[in-house]
């Protein structure tokens, strides 16, 4: 825990396209501080070769459209400007970008599922790029899942553009193989009366640094941000939320939980949310949870609320890391449920309200089946 | 049929020694209620013979059927017979009634019950303690009352039919509907009178619903008197002061 930080207004005053605009980071950084720069092989210094394979194929719901463009589509960069040194050297570095939009008024029929596959094996591959604008126009309706797989170096950009009274509901599934590096920005912007949805997962990977934030345009919007992830042994996993309530009356609430097993199994979690002077009427609240199961794991949690104004609905926010409670698993062991089954149901227990969330049914399933395997290691 | 065993038992938490030589055999088909004031030792010998991690033995020992109970881990000793109904039972987060009687009933039996009699068995248990079948969704223990809580226990007590029941307070916090609701679910788990219960309590009120064959007076870690029934009518009229004062 290091509650010693910076006020949320000035963490968050830089942005920009070009990459020369951020000092590289020497991991003394505030926003740097928790993450091994080491292992971010040189995607943080310009040195990472963009000779990584990490290819991206979509499969859509027959009502939305999806087209791979260049870096001079107008609409790419419009709903977000990178935030830091990693993101703005992914949007100078990417060749091509999708773009799904979910044209106005439409209520897609089914999940659009983005499949983003690192096709690296081993090490001495290089690093990949990528973009994706999410695009949702006024009234209309859909439900996008990020499948992230396979072995890569990869940063990437992630656009929602959310337009008003339109609903967008996403799972991030980051389910890398060992050895992979991911770090990400997931923004999203939300127009009048939006609905965002956000469910990240983040079980696989060596280094994963997912940066989650959300804006409003307008009145009204309702973002809804819940994560789970599950750190073993050596794994580094981070992740980033801000949001920023700069217009009145909108809502957001975030509730991440994680559990960590083995020696330097590593989560961090920041939970940065400002409420601007102008943003009236702001109902706030964020939860960060860690269980850590066995000993030699260790769990960061910063969470930080900067409020400008007097007015709000609500405002709060809880961090709490702890063990396993023994009360508990004397409890079930005592009803002559063997330890190893104990831990379990306890374990599910503390992500049971969270996977409810997820709507897509076999992405639940397999959620749940991970945590089994976790849990089983 | 079923014996426990407790002969000359220590046990202390930290460095402090809270029992001092306790023994008591329960045997199938004897109730046995352990009377005492706050502080004598009662509760740290029930969750001690249950083995919760806190209390240390420090020597004795605890036999079940002649078995060795304290080599044994928690929940080996459950499903070896023993069940300890907790005077403050612990909310688990998460993990529903259902899911979690299901659990321990596979457990306890080595196998899974089929659903269809684990379900009738459930509503069965739950309608003889007026529990409201809506509690089966409900995580265990979680906001539900003191009450909730302790009719909870003995619907795992009838589920689990146990070898031998150790009763911790399961009267204190009840009102008078709710401890006639639960003394029954007691009689009727002892009505077969192939299980011993052991039933620990400040307060002679249960003792009129679930008739023990003997008391024991509980002070200062160890069993100081004891009796037939007729010891708890005496005890609810003098009360423990005398005890007390001569185990100080």
């Amino acid at each position: 825990m290091g509650l010693e930080t910076m006020p949320v207004s000035k963490l968050h005053a830089e942005s920009s396209y070009d990459p020369a605009d951020f000092p590289v980071p020497t991991g003394r950084e505030e926003e740097w501080r928790f993450t091994p720069l080491s292992r971010l092989k040189g995607l943080h210094d310009g040195t990472a070769a963009p000779t990584g394979n990490v290819v991206i194929d979509v499969d859509a719901a027959p009502e939305v459209t999806v087209e791979t463009v260049g870096r001079d589509d107008a609409r790419i960069g419009q709903a977000y400007v990178p935030a830091d040194r990693v993101s703005a050297q992914a949007y100078a570095s990417f060749e091509k970008a999708t773009i799904i939009t979910v044209p106005r008024e439409t209520v897609a029929s089914r999940p659009t599922v983005v499949n983003v596959r690192g096709l690296a094996e081993g090490a001495g591959h290089g690093a990949a790029f990528g973009h994706i604008l999410v695009k949702v126009e006024p009234m209309a309706q859909a439900v996008l899942v990020l499948d992230h797989t396979g072995g890569a170096v990869y940063a990437d950009n992630v656009e929602f553009a959310i337009g008003e009274g339109a609903t967008l509901k996403v799972v991030s599934l980051q389910d890398w193989a060992d050895g992979a590096v991911h770090v990400s920005h997931h923004h999203a912007q939300l127009g009048k009366d939006a609905t965002f949805r956000s469910f990240v997962v983040t079980l696989g990977g060596d280094l994963v640094r997912l940066s989650p934030s959300v804006s409003y345009s307008a009145p009204g919007g309702d973002a809804d941000l819940t994560g789970l992830y599950f750190v073993d042994a050596g794994q580094h996993l981070e992740h980033r939320l801000w949001v920023d309530h700069a217009v009145p009356n909108c809502r957001s609430n975030v509730t991440y939980k994680g559990a960590l097993q083995g020696e330097g199994a590593h989560a961090v979690w920041i939970g940065d949310v400002i409420i601007r002077a102008e943003a009236e009427g702001t109902d706030t609240y964020e939860l960060n949870r860690n269980l850590l199961l066995t000993d030699g794991a260790r769990a960061d949690s910063v969470p930080n609320l900067e409020i400008l104004t007097g007015e709000v609905a609500g405002a709060g926010h809880a961090s709490a890391s702890g063990r396993l409670d023994d009360e508990h698993i004397f409890y079930l062991q005592a009803r002559g449920i063997p330890y190893d089954e104990a831990r379990r149901l306890v374990v599910h227990g503390f992500f049971a309200q969270l996977l409810e969330k997820i709507e897509v049914e076999e992405i639940r399933e397999r959620v749940l089946s991970a945590v089994e395997a976790e849990l089983a290691r | 049929m079923s014996t426990l065993e407790i002969r000359d038992l220590h046990v202390a938490v930290g460095d402090k020694e809270i029992l001092r030589g306790v023994n008591l055999t329960v045997s199938a088909g004897e109730t046995h209620a352990i009377m005492g004031p706050n502080g004598s030792g009662k509760s740290t010998l029930a969750y001690a013979v249950a083995g919760h991690p806190k209390y240390t033995i420090t020597s004795g020992s605890v036999l079940l059927d002649g078995e060795d109970l304290l080599a044994m881990s928690v929940d080996e000793r459950a499903r070896a017979g023993l069940f300890l109904a907790m005077q403050y039972p612990v909310e688990v987060p998460g993990v529903s009634v259902s899911n979690f009687l299901r659990s321990a009933v596979t457990a306890v039996r080595g196998e899974a019950p089929k659903l269809r009699d684990f379900a009738r068995d459930l509503k069965n248990g739950m309608d003889a303690l007026s529990i409201d079948s809506a509690f089966a969704q409900r995580n265990t223990n979680e906001g539900f009352s003191g009450g909730e809580k302790k009719r909870h226990e003995i619907l795992q007590l009838e589920l689990l039919k146990p070898k031998i029941a150790v009763l911790d307070e399961t009267d204190s916090g009840l009102d008078v509907d709710a401890l006639r609701v639960v003394s029954e679910g007691i009689n009727r788990f002892r009505a077969s009178g192939d299980t011993g219960v052991l039933l620990i309590t400040h307060y002679t009120r249960i003792l009129r619903y679930v008739q023990p064959d003997f008391v024991h007076v509980f002070a200062g870690g160890r069993i100081v008197e004891e009796g037939g029934p007729e010891l708890a009518d005496k005890l609810e009229d003098e009360g423990y002061e005398a005890y007390v004062k001569a185990s100080a």
